[in-house]
């Protein structure tokens, strides 16, 4: 096994899991029928603000939080403008990207150059001291930070709401068909505004996880684009939670070796990598076009579509 | 005297510019099946919204089984015991019976083994359903009945039901009665909203007659004619259509010859050999239910899917199979679509816009790639004159006609352009009686003018009333066709569920043709 295989593994995981975060949260808001362009926004958002709290109070537990909670108020005023005031719903999720990107800048303005300590990481002593297979296993699936583990908890977590849950069954008839779903009785707007607002909760613990973890420093514009990563994703992996996971660990695997594929000795442009996400999501969205039954089954059929009661 | 198990007094609602419902009284006994007649907009819809929860009244109260009630959203009517089958039904195509049928009813309800449930009532109504299936995959009919499981498993005191047979075989239709009999002498309540006389006639016990907002007349349908009851409903004599006398049918305007076709979409219906021909003078009537190849036989006429085999399709003398649809416009088709908004109109287009959309070809209404914006306006204005359409003029937004009035509209726009063959789906759907009596008569005088027309229903009245010769489509395939002289209503409902029958030796039945006049 070469020596860079480890870290290599390593920088994989923490690459990849914001894309988990981000990727979920927004794979509950376009269940409930809801496209929330600001991804990215709500990302940077909630990378500055756990990066503040975390330099200011020195405690992890309290950024990630922060970053968390920042990430759901971008999310509010989108989702106060989207279902209550009725704006178009493309317009709005990018004007929160870019509104998102300019806030972070001016927040983080005087934090350039600090360096955050990084969260607390769990350790099996026992089981890495197995022979041979000790360290690989060690490294594969111990010894990460908490968010790591939470991240698979997550993944878990929504695809036993969304299937097996009558809240998620309610979510899910919601995105299906707003009209139906309100004349049974279920109150559309206030089932999307919480998935939103868990949706911008994700994204900006993604961001969190960024700024803590996987770079510990604050750059400004550093999601670099992840949030839309995140947002191809979703589609990617035909809006089930188990394919967000994997999708988000092929994407991450990818922006790693981006980084690494020159030191690798791999003869690949790294805009070439840099591409592959959004032309492999293009390639999924091909593929299932083509079948309409699969479209019908996966996509949300109200996505982006606003809901008005009439009468 | 028992007390009444559903009392309104003076329901009002307003919306801006409209009374929907003004000062309306209605009382439902237990066990009994209560017709709620009206037009389209008559307020039956918003008087049931009421009712049901959907929507709070301006004013009014009602009473539950004698007592006051507020009924603030479903989840409360539900509690109370009433339950409700929609006209459009409220149901999710990408989720299993059983999860449409859990998110219809109480959390409670749900829980447990609610498969077996939804099993045992099926199998004890007589309402075959398979709670594992998706709901995409289903038939109407099938789907109506996840609606009807869905409230008897609540075992409502009241079940109200918003034209429910409107997609129905007339056999699916006997057994939706047999149910509804079946209930209301178990004491349920049946509000049954319908503007098919009858039906009512039927089916019912009491009904109350509703017109622009108003309850006009209670009465006893049993007593009262088809006539009579839709003379009340309209306020108006009825004028029924009228078949002129003495037309000589010509040569084959439109012939179709072993059409096959595939469909593209995967829950679609293929079309197998399809052949007929429909001459000058003549209207040819297919009846099906939905989802057996209307459709897709509407898109393979009009050229929005086009076929291989050239020669398949004939207009006049042209091979049309493989032109798109402004080809067979200019050939003398003309079509009108089943979905008004959407497909037949552009919902938030002015009518002239809309007008030129299809009359551009025929109407001579483009100039060097311009449009002729007076020439447009004049041909719709035209249009809303001729044919009656209520709009205050033709800069209004398609949708913002009332369903009866858009279709006369677009049946206007199609007639104007002097088609030689004309292809209308669903020429009457949700439209009141008054415009359907109207879009009828449109068709027999143009075909009085010798175009050849093809009218593809599921109202059998219609077609018996407009058609000098009736087919059915099932499952893709068209069975040959009869004069509606040579043909019952029952025959055509065997072959529509896919039953071979015999019709030629049932043409000297008395009863042959027996429908509603």
């Amino acid at each position: 096994m070469p020596e860079w295989f480890i870290p290599f593994l390593l920088s994989v995981v923490t690459a990849s899991t914001p894309f988990v975060f981000a990727g979920i949260g927004e794979l509950v808001v376009e269940k409930s029928g809801v496209l929330n362009l600001g991804v990215e926004g709500m990302m940077i958002v909630g990378a500055v603000s756990a990066f503040a709290v975390g330099v200011t109070t020195g405690s992890g537990a309290l950024a990630v939080l922060t970053g968390a909670f920042a990430g759901a108020a971008m999310a509010l005023i989108f989702g106060v403008l989207t279902l209550y005031l009725l704006s178009n719903q493309v317009a709005t999720g990018l004007a929160l990207t870019l509104f998102g990107l300019g806030l972070s800048a001016l927040m983080g303005h005087g934090m350039v150059g600090k360096t955050f300590a990084g969260l607390p990481h769990l350790e099996f002593p026992l089981l890495e001291q197995i022979p041979v297979i000790g360290p690989l296993i060690g490294t594969l699936l111990l010894g990460h930070d908490v968010l790591v583990y939470f991240s698979v908890v997550l993944m878990i977590a929504v695809g036993w709401f969304l299937n097996k849950s009558r809240a998620g069954m309610v979510l899910r008839a919601v995105g299906e068909n707003h009209n139906a779903a309100h004349s049974i009785g279920y109150p559309v707007n206030l089932v999307r505004l919480l998935a939103v607002l868990f949706g911008g909760a994700m994204a900006g613990l993604g961001g969190a996880y960024l700024s803590l973890v996987h770079t510990p420093l604050w750059v400004e514009n550093m999601t670099a684009g992840r949030g839309w990563i995140a947002l191809a994703l979703v589609v990617f992996a035909s809006w089930r939670p188990a394919r967000v996971f994997v999708g988000a660990y092929l994407f991450g695997g990818l922006t790693i070796m981006q980084l690494h594929a020159q030191g690798l000795g791999i003869e690949i442009p790294p805009q070439v990598l840099a591409m592959a996400p959004y032309l492999a999501t293009i390639l999924v969205l091909v593929i299932i076009s083509r079948d309409s039954a699969l479209i019908r089954l996966n996509a949300p059929a109200c996505l982006g579509k606003s809901f008005h009661a009439t009468g | 005297m028992t007390a009444p198990r559903l009392e309104l007094k003076g329901v009002t609602k307003r919306y801006p510019g409209v009374v929907a419902n003004n000062n309306v009284d209605l009382t439902v006994m237990p066990g009994e099946i209560h017709a709620l007649l009206g037009e389209n907009g008559a307020g039956k819809s918003t008087l049931v919204k009421f009712i049901y929860g959907v929507q709070r009244a301006d004013a009014g109260w009602m009473k539950w089984e004698g007592r006051e009630v507020e009924i603030p959203n479903p989840k409360a009517a539900r509690d109370l015991g009433i339950g409700m089958v929609f006209q459009h039904f409220s149901l999710f195509d990408a989720m299993t019976v059983e999860e449409n049928i859990a998110l219809g009813i109480s959390a409670e309800l749900a829980k447990g083994d609610l498969n077996s449930r939804i099993k045992e009532i099926s199998a004890s109504y007589g309402l075959l359903l398979d709670p594992d299936r998706y709901v995409h995959t289903l038939s109407v009919g099938e789907r109506q009945r996840i609606e009807v499981v869905r409230c008897l498993l609540q075992s409502p005191k009241l079940l109200i039901m918003d034209e429910p047979t409107s997609v129905l075989t007339p056999q699916e239709v006997e057994e939706l009665f047999k149910t509804l009999r079946r209930l209301s002498g178990e004491g349920v309540s049946i509000l049954y909203i319908s503007h098919k006389l009858q039906e009512i006639k039927e089916l019912c016990h009491t009904a109350t007659i509703m017109r622009m907002g108003e309850v006009v007349d209670d009465c006893d349908p049993a007593e009262e004619t088809a006539r009579s009851m839709a003379e009340m409903m309209m306020g108006k004599n009825l004028v029924s259509p009228e078949r002129p006398e003495g037309i000589e049918t010509g040569a084959p305007q439109l012939v179709v010859r072993n059409l096959d076709m595939e469909s593209s979409d995967h829950h679609g219906v293929d079309l197998h050999g399809i052949s007929f021909e429909v001459r000058s003078g003549e209207i040819l009537g297919i009846a099906g239910i939905a989802g057996n190849g209307q459709t897709e036989l509407m898109d393979v006429l009009s050229g929005e899917v086009l076929v291989d085999d050239d020669d398949s399709i004939i207009i006049g003398d042209k091979t049309v199979g493989g032109a798109g649809p402004v080809e067979r416009r200019a050939a003398g088709m003309s079509f009108v679509p089943e979905e008004r908004l959407g497909h037949g109109a552009v919902a938030e287009m002015t009518l002239w816009e809309n007008a030129f959309l299809s009359g551009a070809t025929r109407k001579d209404l483009l100039k060097s790639g311009f449009i002729q914006i007076n020439k447009s306006s004049k041909y719709a204005s035209e249009i809303v004159e001729q044919f009656k359409v209520k709009t205050p003029g033709v800069l209004n937004a398609a949708n913002s006609l009332s369903g009866g009035n858009l279709q006369k509209f677009i049946f206007g726009r199609e007639i104007l352009q002097d088609p030689s063959v004309i292809v209308v789906l669903q020429p009457t759907w949700g439209v009141d009686a008054g415009s359907a009596a109207a879009i009828r008569q449109s068709l027999l005088d143009l075909a009085a003018d010798g175009a050849a027309v093809l009218v593809i229903s599921q109202d059998l009245e219609e077609l018996f009333e407009v058609a000098d010769r009736i087919a059915v489509i099932c499952e893709g395939r068209l069975s040959k066709s009869w004069p509606p002289d040579e043909i019952t209503v029952d025959e055509i409902g065997l072959l529509m569920a896919g039953i071979e029958v015999d019709p030629a030796g049932a043409a000297h039945d008395s009863e042959a043709g027996g429908h509603a006049a």
